[in-house]
């Protein structure tokens, strides 16, 4: 089901002279989806983004949303608005100005704009740090601030680019949620662009994994990580085992990979503990297998490095890849 | 322990210390107390005597000078940060590429290979009665005679002003642009800020402690200056400078003192008055 609020890529392509960084993409972000553009870095995904933030010029192809071409609006004319990866807030301003910039930009008057701005940061629970300036706040603070500043434009879409990058793993867990928590409050695209394949699994709605300046695949979460299209996505996501088993090429997630009495035979060649579960990495022949055992079945017959060990898993959890 | 500790911070600041009350506090102090001696057409006189500050104080041609060097230190300052600043803007934001930057900020400096005599006097030529400007304008049929005002005027004194100082000008701006995070400057165009209010919005504001430095080397090197404005002027201009080197060239020491402690006290004043304005701590 399509509507006017759908942003899409046709032929998306960047060029810089001779290289290409995005080749070609065709992609629809449906209205309200949080999107995780995923990939390493150099993959074309920030390129991507910034292509629709109107930061980049697009070689070839177009961008569409509530039916024009916004490939070569400005930024602020496109319905979309950025939140930078250093947040980019103006450190002479205070916390209010700051995100009622695009108003004064637009000519508002001192008694809107602050109206408006104060509004948005109590959408964010930063009502009350208003009067300061960039300097005084935390990583996290200054986040939201950078959120309320992009949301005041009231956007159409949201493009965030790795906004999570600059926070320590613990806050990262605590801000990604509110992220979440926001966007389905609010109703509207989210488009954030991370190589953290765990965040990208935590929020979106749709992963788009992409590598060499194309997409690899895109979907749920649930379908990326369960059914890798190509060997590149079954790596990147992690946990899965990439095989070659009766002439094809598998994937196989590592948690399907079973210590049983008959089986394949393989020697331990390392022991991770990992809280909930042990990874264990065995030689199968020429192939390195990963293994994630229960804890508890681990430890009721513990392995060391140089034993051997006869590895097995269902035949319906073998993965054709494609590629 | 803590005894040690003391001596040992004494110690490591001992040199600076050192140096500064020789070459700053000591002549400072030598100058201010000279300013209270007297002197006659042919003895300097050590006795305490507000002579000097009185005659100083008390003649209207003190006043009219200090008025002058105002006058060729705002004009200037104008003129060198309208050039300075747009020289900085074109060199940090327009060009691209590191190497041509470094380039470009390199030949801006050329001219401070020569001394700034040399860079004075070659005005001279240029704009004399018979100088070139005034040839090419009467041949382009523009001017039927010489133009008076070019050469020997406050015309020509704030010319080699602005030649001479605009450098320093441009350099502390270009380090303050060149630190200006260039994501700001994204964010801004996000916003919807056209050129003009990014510039006018975030660039200038956060350049503010560049042109505060600029600033005060321009205003304090033309405060002080003599040469320029007796060459360029043909000595027919006068400012506090070329005050004091009257005095002291009639060996009238006390009172050439006496200026040049009214004259500190006054460019200290401006700068208190500047650096409240602005904070330039995190320049330095």
């Amino acid at each position: 089901m399509r509507t006017e609020d759908d942003l899409e890529l046709v032929h998306l392509t960047k060029r810089y002279g001779d290289t290409v960084a995005v080749r070609d993409i065709n992609h629809v972000f449906n209205k309200g989806t949080y999107v995780c553009l995923l990939g390493p870095s150099g993959c074309g995904k920030s390129t991507t983004l910034r292509m629709i933030a109107g930061h980049e010029d697009v070689s070839d192809g177009s961008i569409l949303l509530q039916g024009q071409d916004i490939a070569h609006l400005p930024p602020a004319k496109r319905g979309t608005a950025m939140m930078f990866q250093s947040y980019a807030l103006f450190p002479h301003l205070s916390v209010r100005d700051n995100v009622a910039f695009s108003l004064r930009m637009k000519g508002e008057d001192r008694a809107t704009r602050h109206r408006a701005a104060d509004e948005m940061l109590e959408l964010v629970d930063m009502g009350h740090l208003a009067a300061r300036l960039p300097a005084q706040l935390s990583g996290g603070q200054q986040q939201r601030v950078a959120l309320a500043r992009a949301l005041v434009t009231k956007p159409r879409v949201l493009l965030l680019d790795e906004p999570l990058s600059a926070l320590d793993p613990f806050l990262r867990i605590r801000v990604r949620a509110e992220l979440k928590r926001l966007q389905r409050e609010l109703g509207i695209t989210f488009i954030h662009v991370t190589h953290g394949q765990d965040e990208a699994l935590a929020l979106a709605d749709e992963i788009v994994v992409m590598n060499n300046a194309v997409i690899e695949q895109a979907g749920h979460p649930r379908d990326v990580f369960a059914a890798p299209r190509t060997e590149f996505v079954a790596r990147f996501m992690g946990g899965h085992n990439v095989l070659s088993w009766n002439g094809g090429r598998y994937a196989l997630r590592a948690d399907d990979v079973l210590l049983a009495p008959q089986g394949q035979p393989a020697v331990v060649r390392t022991v991770e503990y990992q809280g909930h579960h042990v990874a264990m990495t065995a030689a199968m022949g020429e192939q390195e297998i990963l293994a994630y055992v229960p804890e508890a079945a681990f430890f009721a017959d513990p392995k060391s490095p140089g034993d051997a060990v006869s590895l097995a898993w269902e035949e319906g959890r073998l993965h054709r890849l494609e590629a | 322990m803590l005894k040690n500790r003391h001596v040992t911070g004494w110690l490591q600041a001992a040199p600076l210390s050192l140096i500064l009350a020789g070459f700053l506090i000591l002549p400072i102090a030598t100058i201010v107390t000279v300013s209270f001696w007297q002197a006659t057409e042919f003895s300097i006189i050590p006795a305490f005597s507000m002579e000097n500050y009185a005659f100083l104080f008390g003649s209207d041609v003190t006043y009219r000078v200090f008025l002058a060097t105002f006058k060729y230190a705002a004009i200037t300052w104008a003129l060198t940060l309208l050039i300075g600043f747009t020289v900085a803007y074109y060199l940090a934001f327009h060009i691209r590429s590191q190497t041509v930057q470094i380039a470009l900020f390199l030949l801006c400096t050329i001219p401070f290979w020569t001394s700034n005599i040399i860079r004075m006097i070659s005005w001279i030529p240029f704009l004399g009665r018979n100088g070139i400007a005034n040839s090419t304008l009467i041949d382009l049929g523009l001017i039927d005679a010489p133009l008076e005002w070019l050469l020997y005027s406050d015309f020509s004194v704030i010319l080699a002003f602005v030649h001479l100082y605009t450098l320093f000008m441009v350099v502390p701006i270009f380090n303050t642009m060149m630190r200006i995070d260039r994501s700001l400057i994204e964010a801004a165009y996000d916003n919807g800020a056209s050129g003009w209010q990014t510039l006018m919005h975030v660039i200038v504001p956060l350049t503010k402690p560049g042109i505060m430095i600029g600033t005060i080397f321009v205003l304090t090197l033309i405060m002080g200056d003599f040469i320029t404005v007796r060459f360029m002027s043909g000595s027919q201009k006068a400012n506090v400078g070329r005050l004091i080197s009257n005095d002291i060239s009639l060996l009238q020491y006390p009172s050439a003192a006496a200026t040049a402690v009214v004259l500190l006290c006054t460019v200290l004043i401006v700068i208190g008055i500047l650096l409240r304005f602005v904070d330039i701590r995190k320049e330095l």
